[in-house]
């Protein structure tokens, strides 16, 4: 795959203006307003953390995962448009289609990222250099499964469905990996978070505290999400290609 | 690149449907020479587009072989020799039309310069609008566009004139002409009896998924041009019937005989004097649709 192609995708991406809102305008302007109130809060519904790099992780991780399955719909459109068939007579290999799907989605999480990161420091969040980039690598590490299941809902989903189905998703996910506010550590929205890589992706913030943010328990069920939706991504994307 | 050209030997392919199988290729074997433009003409439903799928490693054949430059459709594609435009296939959006055009020109070897291609195919003009907002006609050029840029050996075309004007289908021919005449090869699917005829070196037809006849394009329009008639009479020798006025050729299936006129006036009056047992007489008009059934019907196989 060439440099100029993926500077292509990259472009095409970044003109969709319904994508840029969901993956950066809604979370940065959400993160103004939510922090800018509580920007005193030392402690956030005993997180630990304070409101402004809790609701900064929690709004990086809504942006995020909207700009990885922002490439469910893309494969979606384009399937509709028969344009995977003309792709098909190129000699771009299946596989280096999907690499750029999925490499196009993290630069976009990369620069929402980048963006909320500088937010959360103009409000006051403060961090070691070293434990900004631990809390980038976990977030990039929790992206995967995100990666896999856009890929798996583009290929599975009509264009009309899968907006609603990405929109609603990333909303649920967001809610109940604890975006909008700390998980208590007991009941039921606890038990069902912790099985969620939204919540890992949230939990990403506790690197402030330093020690490890995931454990155990948080690296097994991103490995867990990683391979179940990586596999069920390859087989929806061969039964497409193979059907034609 | 060069050598053997293209060939596809025994291909069938057949489509399940809600009602039934559809056997939309049925036994093609052809031979496409390196440097040779042909064209591919029938009816919708002939199969000229699931033969065209093939061709380009899009759809796997039941049985057959299909060989492009001496290799596997799919790997003539992996090496950039075949540029193609399809049948139906929108662009995608949020491009404008230059950009598209490089997007595509950057998976290859060796593309031609894209401002070049933009005014080959006429849209210099439009090189700075988005895809979304072209209207059909652009559309269609700009995708005669994509398939060009690549500069590849083999171009396929099907159906390309659609969406557009005849003004639009002048300059596309003329393209395509000069594209040929760099010695490349190029197949394209129809149903305009028109188009094969003007520019093609070799018109194949094709009707219910078979190659009914095989040709240079003044043979083959002495053949759909020409009126047949139809009918039941059994026993009538064919060597008396082809001899009979206006009758350039005749068939037999089952019961049937089928005759190809040059003037069918001519032949229904001297069929008909000649043996006036014939019944179910019918006479099939210049339509291609008509020819194509009447070369074709009962699902018979040309010898």
């Amino acid at each position: 795959m060439s440099a100029a192609y993926l500077r292509y995708e990259l472009l095409r991406t970044l003109r969709n203006r319904r994508f840029l809102f969901l993956s950066l305008g809604f979370p940065l302007v959400f993160y103004l307003l939510v922090a800018g109130s509580s920007r005193g809060v030392r402690d956030l519904g005993d997180s630990g953390l304070s409101a402004p790099l809790y609701y900064m992780v929690g709004l990086v991780s809504f942006g995020a995962m909207s700009a990885m399955l922002s490439s469910g719909a893309r494969i979606a459109a384009e399937r509709q448009a028969g344009w995977h068939r003309q792709i098909r007579v190129t000699p771009l290999p299946p596989r280096a289609y999907l690499r750029a799907k999925v490499l196009t989605g993290y630069l976009m999480a990369l620069l929402t990222m980048a963006v909320l990161f500088a937010a959360g420091a103009a409000m006051g969040v403060s961090l070691p250099a070293g434990r900004w980039l631990e809390m980038t690598g976990l977030l990039l590490v929790g992206l995967v499964p995100f990666a896999a299941l856009g890929i798996l809902l583009g290929h599975l989903l009509s264009v009309e469905a899968v907006g609603p189905a990405l929109g609603g998703g990333v909303a649920l996910l967001a809610f109940l990996g604890g975006t909008w506010f700390p998980i208590s550590d007991h009941g039921l929205l606890h038990v069902v978070g912790q099985l969620l890589p939204s919540y890992w992706l949230v939990q990403a913030g506790h690197v402030a505290l330093g020690g490890a943010a995931w454990g155990a328990h948080g690296w097994l069920v991103m490995a867990v999400w990683s391979v179940v939706l990586g596999r069920l991504a390859m087989a929806a994307f061969r039964r497409d290609t193979a059907r034609v | 690149m060069t050598g053997s050209g293209i060939a596809l030997a025994g291909l069938s392919k057949t489509y399940s449907s809600p009602e039934g199988p559809v056997h939309a290729v049925r036994g093609i074997d052809m031979r496409v020479a390196a440097g040779e433009t042909v064209a591919l003409l029938g009816p919708n439903g002939a199969g000229k587009s699931t033969t065209i799928d093939m061709l380009l490693g899009l759809a796997r054949p039941d049985a057959g072989e299909v060989s492009v430059f001496g290799r596997a459709p799919a790997d003539a594609v992996a090496a950039g020799a075949v540029g193609a435009m399809l049948q139906t296939g929108e662009l995608i959006r949020d491009l404008d039309v230059r950009e598209l055009v490089a997007m595509v020109a950057s998976l290859y070897p060796r593309p031609l310069d894209v401002d070049e291609t933009l005014a080959l195919c006429g849209i210099e003009q439009i090189a700075g609008r988005r895809t979304q907002k072209l209207s059909g006609g652009q559309t269609q050029r700009v995708r005669f566009a994509i398939a060009l840029v690549s500069d590849p050996e083999l171009l396929v075309l099907d159906e390309p004139t659609v969406a557009l004007d005849v003004e639009g289908r002048r300059a596309f021919w003329q393209t395509m002409r000069a594209f040929a005449a760099r010695g490349k090869t190029v197949v394209f699917a129809t149903h305009y009896l028109e188009e094969a005829d003007a520019h093609a070196d070799r018109v194949v037809l094709m009707a219910q998924g078979r190659i009914v006849a095989d040709g240079p394009p003044t043979e083959i329009k002495g053949l759909v041009g020409s009126r047949t008639i139809r009918a039941t009479l059994p026993g009538a020798p064919l060597d008396a019937l082809g001899a009979l006025p206006g009758v350039t050729s005749a068939d037999r299936r089952g019961d049937a005989i089928v005759l190809v006129c040059a003037d069918s006036d001519a032949a229904i009056r001297a069929l008909l004097a000649a043996y006036p047992q014939a019944s179910d007489v019918e006479i099939a008009g210049a339509g291609l649709e008509q020819a194509f059934v009447a070369l074709t019907a009962d699902g018979a196989v040309r010898a």
